[in-house]
């Protein structure tokens, strides 16, 4: 079914009957919206996008992204019009993929993110940490760089393209679409087509190089899996690397973003943290909690009523983790950060089925990223240049501004950095 | 003490892996077993706890021995 156009776009009058995520005050205020919506309304409506709901509670957003019934996963990122689907697998498997189909193309990728195999990576992630901050040349204590751009958006960019394997070149054109992707949804149709087209004759390019010369990485291992026996269809090996190539890259880019940005805004919590480094796990899944990047969406299967809502067929529902994350009828002083919180059974990665497949790997590279950048910068504050947060379903800041007020020697790593047998390691 | 994980509830979230080894295990899919068997020694108790306490599926049921 298809929805009639949607209206031009007009500035956000009200969050609670005119929200939109597009629109960048959202991200920038996100706190407070998710506060003054869960107090009035909790589950904020617009007509625009041909129909979306935002619920805030954390009851609200758990009962949804549980219910498999109601709601379909075929469309995950909200835009002007519906996906059309190719067949039970959406768009990129397994993200975008309903059961039972769901659980089979899942299945073929949890062992190559399970937490044991995730952790072999851990020296591979460290020099690759060591290599960026070598990369920032000779700064010194007044100087200030741009955490977002120069580091953490640069770390989880490699870490893909070598899982992946990728030319770690590209960089550049991950970073660009990324942008293209996650963050146009308000562009004209054709130019969205466009800009997937790009995306697409990438991938196909890179899966056709690694059909010609297998490798250990990922796409090779997609290329060669089979499901009941079968290949996969070329759709969905194209779009399960598309799928951990963006999922991958601005998730843990905006929370190891926004981690740096807690820490250069709560001397505090820098201080304890650079006394005390056995804080860090538990300062780890508070960032998670408080700043979780990622909002899901789903699409309405049957018209039906929602806590007194009338949710439509076809309406976008958006599920903002990091809204759950702050209720405080689950979370004890759900909107102040503590670094050492033991009890936070937060939901960044989501609930249900479709738990994030890269937690793991996630958890690893904030860690070791965090780690890294505290050993060579013990002590910085915010820099000149006003944060600025992505726009979207990705919430993190794009522009970090810091200055460094303590320098280490970086450590300068081999150019090469050796790659650990991980793909085909499989026991 | 027992502690028991649902594995139908179970989604691979690893905070119990994470916070008790000891106690609990992974297997090559992410999904979480209890390794210990019987009853759970007094000195992890209060990790099990806190296992539990941090698990966002609701997975894992801690229960007074019988």
């Amino acid at each position: 079914m298809t929805k009639p156009a949607p209206p031009p776009q007009a500035p956000v009058g009200d969050w609670a009957t005119d929200f939109d995520l597009a629109e960048p005050e959202y991200n920038e205020r996100a706190v407070e919206i998710w506060s003054d919506l869960r107090s009035r309304c909790p589950v904020a409506h617009t007509t625009r996008y041909g129909g979306a709901w935002l619920p805030v509670r954390h009851e609200h957003i758990r009962q949804i992204a549980y219910d498999t019934e109601h709601y379909t996963s075929r469309g995950v990122v909200v835009g002007n019009l519906r996906p059309i689907v190719p067949g039970p697998a959406g768009a990129a498997p397994p993200i975008t993929s309903d059961p039972p189909f769901h659980g089979e193309a899942r299945r073929l990728l949890l062992p190559a993110f399970a937490p044991k195999r995730i952790a072999l990576l851990e020296p591979d992630i460290r020099l690759l940490c060591q290599r960026q901050l070598a990369k920032l040349g000779s700064v010194s204590a007044g100087d200030q760089i741009d955490a977002a751009v120069d580091y953490a958006q640069q770390v989880p960019g490699a870490v893909m393209a070598r899982l992946l394997g990728l030319p770690e070149t590209d960089h550049e054109l991950f970073r660009g679409f990324v942008h293209d992707l996650l963050e146009g949804v308000n562009l004209p149709e054709d130019e969205m087509a466009r800009r997937r087209d790009r995306f697409d004759a990438y991938l196909d390019e890179q899966i056709a190089a690694h059909r010609r010369a297998p490798q250990d990485d990922l796409t090779t291992f997609l290329s060669e899996a089979t499901i009941d026996g079968q290949p996969l269809a070329p759709q969905h090996v194209r779009g399960t690397i598309a799928l951990l190539l963006l999922a991958g890259i601005d998730t843990t880019w905006s929370l190891l973003g926004s981690s740096l940005h807690h820490l250069a805004t709560h001397q505090a919590d820098l201080k304890r943290l650079r006394e005390n480094p056995s804080l860090l796990p538990t300062a780890i899944e508070e960032f998670l909690r408080a700043y979780a990047p990622a909002t899901m969406a789903r699409l309405v299967k049957q018209s039906h009523d929602f806590h007194g809502h009338a949710f439509q067929e076809e309406d976008w529902v958006l599920l903002p983790f990091a809204a759950a994350n702050r209720d405080p009828e689950v979370f004890e002083r759900a909107d102040e950060i503590l670094i050492d919180r033991a009890v936070n059974p937060h939901a960044a990665f989501g609930l249900g089925i479709h738990r994030c497949l890269g937690s793991n790997l996630a958890r690893l590279e904030l860690r070791v990223a965090l780690e890294e950048f505290l050993a060579r910068f013990p002590s910085f504050e915010p820099g000149d240049e006003a944060v600025r947060w992505s726009v979207g379903q990705i919430r993190g800041p794009r522009r970090l501004s810091l200055r460094l007020l303590e320098v280490q020697n970086p450590i300068a790593p081999e150019t090469t950095i050796p790659r650990t047998e991980y793909t085909r390691s499989r026991s | 003490m027992r502690v028991r994980v649902d594995a139908q509830r179970c989604q691979g979230q690893n905070r119990c892996y994470a916070l008790a080894p000891e106690v609990f295990d992974v297997d090559d899919l992410g999904q979480a077993l209890v390794i210990a068997t019987g009853s759970i020694p007094q000195s992890l108790e209060a990790r099990v706890r806190l296992a539990a306490a941090n698990c966002p599926e609701r997975a894992i049921t801690v229960s007074d021995d019988d």
